[in-house]
Order: C-alpha cells, then structure tokens, then sequence
C-alpha cells in the first residue's frame, strides 16, 4: 500500500514534470499497521468488557437489593437474611474502624520510614531497603494474618487493658463489661477486636504507602535541597522546607491509597476477628466485622437474594475503594509532586 | 559593615580586620563528618538513656517487660539527646537530631516489624520441613493430630501451580495487549479502556472472587473447581498487570519509537523490535510482581475452589486445593499440631514469593553496558 513518490516525478505518470505534489500523508494505518491496530484494539475492547463488566455486573446484581431494601440497607445494622432483615451500617463502620486504626498506626510509620530512606539512610543501602519495603509488599496478607493473631494478639491485648486502664474516660477507649483494675484481667474482652485486626491490615498498606511517599520524595528536586542546604538550614531543615512540601501530594495520594488497600482486606481480618454485628465504636472491644469478612463468611449458604444482598454490599465496598483511590490519583496529579523541573 | 564597605570602594581596596577579642567561630557541627567528641555525646545519650530507663522501668516503676524498657528507653534517648545537643549548640541543632532521631526509630519499627514476620513464620514452621514427604504428599486420609512424617502439602503446591499458569495464560497476553494499546495506538477509546482498567485495580480481591462464584458457579452451575478459582485470580490480576504494563511502556523514551518510524519501520515493526524489547525487564518486573500477589491472595480461592484434601491434577475436575487456603482451613482447625503444619506451608510460600521477588529484582536490574558492546554476531 506504501507508495514512494520518487524524486521530482508525480507517480500518476503525467510527464511534465512542472507538478511535484507533496507526499500523502496519512494518519490513518495502512496495511499491517492497520491490522496491529485493531488487532490491538480488540484486545483492549475485551479487557474493557471484561473488567467493565465486572463493575457493571455487580451494580446490575446489587440493584434489586437496594431496590427492595431502601435506604434501609444503609442504616440497618443486623444481618438476618431468614427474619428478611439485611443492612450494613454494622459492617460498613467495622471495615472503617478496622481501615482507620490502620491508617492510624501505618502513616506516621510509613512517613518516617519513606524520609529515613530517601534522606537519611547510607547511600550503600539505599537500594536494598527500597527492595526491602517491596518485599514487604509482596509478602501474602494470610502470613501477616498468622502474624498478627498469634503473635501480635496477645500483646495488643496488653496494649488495649493499658489504654483502657489510662484513657478509658474517651469512649474510643473504653470495653464494655470489662473492669480495667481488674485483679485478674479477662483477656477474651481485649482480643479478636478491630484494634488488632487493624495491626495486621497495617502491615499490608504500609510498604504501599511508604512506597509512594519514597518515590514522590527521592523527586525532589535537588537543586531546591542543595539551595536550603547552602543557605545553612539542617538536615532536617531542608526536609520541612523542602522535601515535605514538595512531597505533600505523595503522602496524601500515598495514604489514600493504603487507605483503598486497608479497606478490602478480607483474610487476615476474617482471621482475627470474631464477628459481631453491633453498632459501636469501641475498637478495642471483641468482635467487630467487615464487607469483606462479611461476604466470606456468609456466601456459602446463602440463597440467590442473599447472594444478591452479598453482592450489594460488595459493590458498595467497591464503590467507597474507588472514591478513594480515585480522590488519590487525582491528589497526586495535581500536586507539584512529580512534575518535572527543570532546577 | 555594608555602608564601610561602599565607602571603602572610593578609596581602593581595604582589607577586612577582624576583632582579636572575638571569638573563635565555631562551625555547625551537622556539617561534616562528626568529630569522635561528637559521636561520643550521640552515643553516650543513647547508652546513659538505656541505663536510665532499666532504673525507672525495672527498679523504681512497675513496669516490667521488654517492651516498656524499650519504649522508655527511645523516649529518655530523645530527652538526653535534645538537652546535650542544647548544651553544646543552638536549638536549631537539637531539632534537627531529635528529628533524625525519630525518623531512624521509626524506619527500626518498620524493619523490626518485618524481621518479626519472617522470623516468627520460620520458627513456628520449620519441623514438618525437615520431612520430605511434607513437599510431596497430600492430606489424604492423614487426621490433624498424625505426626509430620505423614502428609504434605504437594497437592496445595500442584493446585497453586496450576490455578496461577492458567490465570497467567488468560493475563498475560490481555494485560500486556492492552498496555501496548493504551500506550502505542491511543486515541479516544484508548482513554476509556484506561480509565475504566484503572477503577477496576481498585476491586476487592474479595469481590472478584463473589464475581466468579456468582456467575461460574450458581448461575452457570458448574462445581467448584481449580478453573473457576483460576477465573477468580485473572479477573483479580487483570487490572493490575495491565496498570503496571502501562506505567512501564510509557516510560520508553519516545526517542527510540521516532528513530525506528524516522528510520521507516511501520508501527508494528517499532513496537515488536524497539518499545517491547526496550521495556522487558520492567514488563518482566510487573508481570512476576503480579504473579506474587496472585499466589499469595486467599480471598477469591476461598470463595470459589473449595478445599480438597487430596491431589487433584485436572483444573475442571472438581474442588481444589491451593497454598493460601491450605494454610487459611488447617489455622482455622484449632489443632496444634496442624497450626505447625499451616506454618510450614507459609514458610514454603514465603520462599515461593521470595523467591518470584528476587526472580523480578534480577530480570530488572539494568543491563551492564560492556554486554552491549560486543560483536552481534557473537554466539
């Protein structure tokens, strides 16, 4: 299909020779250019299908559920599928206690660990503590689970009865039926709560945040730093005024990232926690739930309208993930966080 | 001094006098590398605050336990570093180490973490390894309580091969596909595929694994199998490969693609000989780190294979076992001596996704410059 006008000759064959018109330039493919298109084009069609599909599937599942149920699926709190009593409120705060607690415990560590990397460690090791912090990502969330209940667990424990005993008198603190100066402490009250579901899920968001927040801080500019050193401010001088400005739309982006990670978890949490479907906001108490925990233990024997709830109460986890990581990828964008300059 | 000087210029060049009474100036001691007095007061604080806290805590205080002398020991670390650092320097200096203070214990925290995980796994899980049947065996008809020299874990490891080579089949051509067209052939449609690959990262592998059982197993009614399972960790891993391979792609130097289009190579040519060939290592990096997430993701297995006890080879031929859910059933028995076995099987696939993890690490690293330098026709 190609034609190559040769020199100073129209390829029409027209012998003057006074006409020489410019060469047609084409932006649509020709030949196996086209077939790479379109061959390429299908491909993507079908991943969109396929992964467009899934989201629609499951909006199209959860709509007769949210249709029967009303606004009621939002504020009920039991799950009793057999009295045709079905809501989330109950699980929906589980996952956000689990997801805050968390985030709680993995930003200020991620934070401290993206700067140790990218400021203060040796040059030498730089590169195997980023591979470090990746391997940590990599590492599967049922070992974090195993981690967390049976060695975590029981420390937390301690930590929770302590945090009880000093800052019961905050509602956040407190568990119920359960005396703090206890002579003998009844640990059951302390374990299998959000508060150490929440260690664990720590763990999993922390490399992620951390990851992000080192990247967008190793793209500093190093004139800036090199100038807020020259003017004699101190190592960490120069991280306030520069690195942490600079990086602000990294560690928000990061963070809200981990966020959208910490709040799908489902196996470690599932593995720590003992379920409960209560109203409350006290993290430290036993039992609490998520969508997630939710959906893997009731999918085994539930109807095709329970299936249906279940899957209700997927879409909207996958709806409150979006959000979030949508609000994070547009944080990131639009910061001055990984644009280049030219200084 | 600014108006001296200015005056001085009229008259010629004037020497600065500096006053013999002042005092020596004495430079920032962040500067540089710390004299042996100065590393003496970083260290000595930190020595004298460990000796501080084993009083308060252990003597003095209630306090017993490792994990109070350690926390009283980093919080009278930074008071005895803030007053020495504000004896000898100003209160600029003290910030500035109580910051590099905090900043180093927490990254420790983090590392601690770490080492903990790894550690504790192995520990808890290295007996039923000394045993060889432990890789090759199944669960068939061995009770929780049965010693280590019966049983194992090959059919967990033959499931998990075999529900990732064909969740591997079904990614890795789409994925890779679909970076190469949001990236080379682009366009409108190119930015809704994006757009829409991009939410779909967001999925809850949980969902994805509802998705499946929803659709393959109770509307389709096919039986749980290693298929669907293997169904449920595409549709998990799709979204992102595809991400990761986009993000590398669009890190070629668009240099190369004009050189080969300048050079007359049509696009295909360009994208199979020059953008392909120039981001394998990272293509390679995305796909194997997809790969250890995969292996590693109970939540979509749990819901659509059903755990089988013995070795199942066919992916149609009913309930299947895999790593993730071996370990996640046989913690959830209770019994002691199958908790050791659920360790060991997290050991082995620790070593798996460290093993995926350094794989990605060497596949990455950049080529050294002298290989390129040779003959081609060298082999």
């Amino acid at each position: 299909m190609t034609t190559l006008p040769l020199q100073g000759r129209p390829v029409d064959g027209s012998d003057d020779g006074s006409e020489v018109r410019p060469r047609k330039i084409s932006r649509t493919p020709t030949g196996g250019d086209a077939v790479f298109a379109h061959g390429f084009r299908v491909i993507g069609a079908s991943v969109l299908v396929i992964t467009g599909g899934v989201g629609l599937f499951l909006g199209w599942q959860a709509f007769p559920t949210l249709r029967r149920y009303g606004w009621s699926f939002f504020t009920e709190s039991q799950w009793l599928p057999e009295a045709d009593i079905i809501g989330i409120s109950a699980v929906l705060l589980g996952t956000l206690q689990i997801a805050l607690v968390a985030m709680f415990i993995a930003f200020p560590l991620a934070l401290l660990t993206a700067l140790y990397i990218s400021e203060y460690a040796p040059a030498g090791i730089k590169a195997t503590l980023v591979s470090l912090v990746d391997l940590m990502a990599a590492i599967p969330s049922i070992v974090y689970g195993l981690w967390g209940f049976f060695l975590v667990m029981p420390h937390a424990a301690e930590l929770a009865l302590w945090l009880q005993r000093n800052f019961g008198w905050i509602p956040i603190f407190d568990v119920k039926d359960a005396d703090p100066n206890a002579a003998l402490w009844d640990a059951s009250r302390y374990t299998a709560s959000a508060f150490c579901a929440g260690i664990a899920v720590a763990m999993m968001v922390l490399p992620m945040s951390c990851a992000v927040m080192r990247q967008v801080f190793s793209q500093t500019p190093p004139g800036e730093k090199e100038a807020a050193l020259a003017l004699g401010a101190t190592r960490w001088g120069m991280i306030r005024a520069v690195v942490l400005p600079f990086g602000r739309g990294g560690i928000i982006g990061g963070t809200m990232l981990g966020l959208g990670r910490a709040l799908g978890e489902t196996i470690a949490v599932l593995l720590i926690i003992s379920p409960a479907f209560d109203l409350k906001v006290r993290p430290l108490e036993i039992g609490t739930n998520s969508v997630s925990a939710l959906i893997a233990g009731r999918f085994g024997d539930a109807s095709a309208s329970q299936l249906s709830a279940l899957l209700a109460a997927g879409f909207v986890l996958f709806l409150i993930t979006l959000a979030v990581n949508t609000l994070a990828a547009i944080v990131v964008n639009r910061s001055r966080s990984g644009a280049g300059t030219d200084a | 001094m600014t108006i001296e000087t200015t005056t001085a210029v009229t008259r010629g060049t004037v020497l600065p006098t500096y006053d013999d009474d002042a005092p020596q100036p004495v430079p920032r001691a962040t500067l540089g590398r710390p004299t042996l007095d100065e590393r003496f007061v970083r260290w000595g604080a930190w020595a004298s605050a460990l000796g501080l806290a084993w009083v308060v805590t252990q003597r003095l205080l209630p306090m017993p336990g490792l994990a109070w002398l350690l926390v009283t020991w980093f919080a009278l670390g930074l008071v005895v570093t803030a007053v020495l650092s504000v004896m000898s320097g100003p209160a600029v200096e003290m910030r500035d180490r109580l910051a590099s203070a905090v900043i180093t214990g927490g990254a420790l925290v983090v590392g601690v973490a770490l080492v903990s995980t790894l550690v504790f796994i192995v520990l808890r899980g290295w007996r039923p390894l000394l045993h060889l049947n432990f890789f090759f065996d199944d669960m068939a008809g061995v009770g929780p309580k049965d010693p280590f020299d019966m049983g194992g874990i090959g059919h967990a490891i033959v499931g998990s091969v075999i529900e990732l080579g064909i969740a591997l089949l079904i990614t890795l051509p789409l994925g890779i596909g679909t970076a190469v067209f949001m990236t080379e052939v682009g366009g409108r449609f190119a930015r809704v595929v994006r757009t829409i690959v991009e939410a779909m990262t967001a999925l809850p592998s949980i969902v994805a694994g509802l998705f499946v059982y929803t659709v393959v197993i109770v509307t389709l009614g096919y039986p749980r199998s290693g298929l669907a399972a293997a169904l449920a960790i595409a549709v998990m891993m799709l979204p992102i490969i595809a991400r990761a391979a986009d993000v590398v792609l669009r890190v070629v130097p668009s240099g190369l693609r004009e050189a080969s289009l300048a050079l007359g190579a049509s696009r295909w040519r360009t994208v199979w000989h020059v953008v392909l060939p120039t981001a394998r290592p990272g293509l390679a990096t995305a796909v194997i780190l997809g790969v250890a997430r995969g292996v590693g993701e109970t939540s979509p297995v749990l819901l659509t294979s059903g755990a089988a006890a013995f070795m199942v080879a066919g992916p149609t031929d009913g309930v299947m076992n895999s790593l993730p859910l071996y370990i996640y059933s046989t913690v959830r028995s209770g019994e002691p001596q199958a908790i050791t076995r659920a360790f060991a099987a997290a050991t082995v696939l620790l070593v798996l996704v460290l093993a995926l993890f350094v794989t990605a690490r060497l596949v990455a690293r950049p080529q050294r410059t002298k290989a390129r330098r040779r003959p081609v026709k060298e082999s």
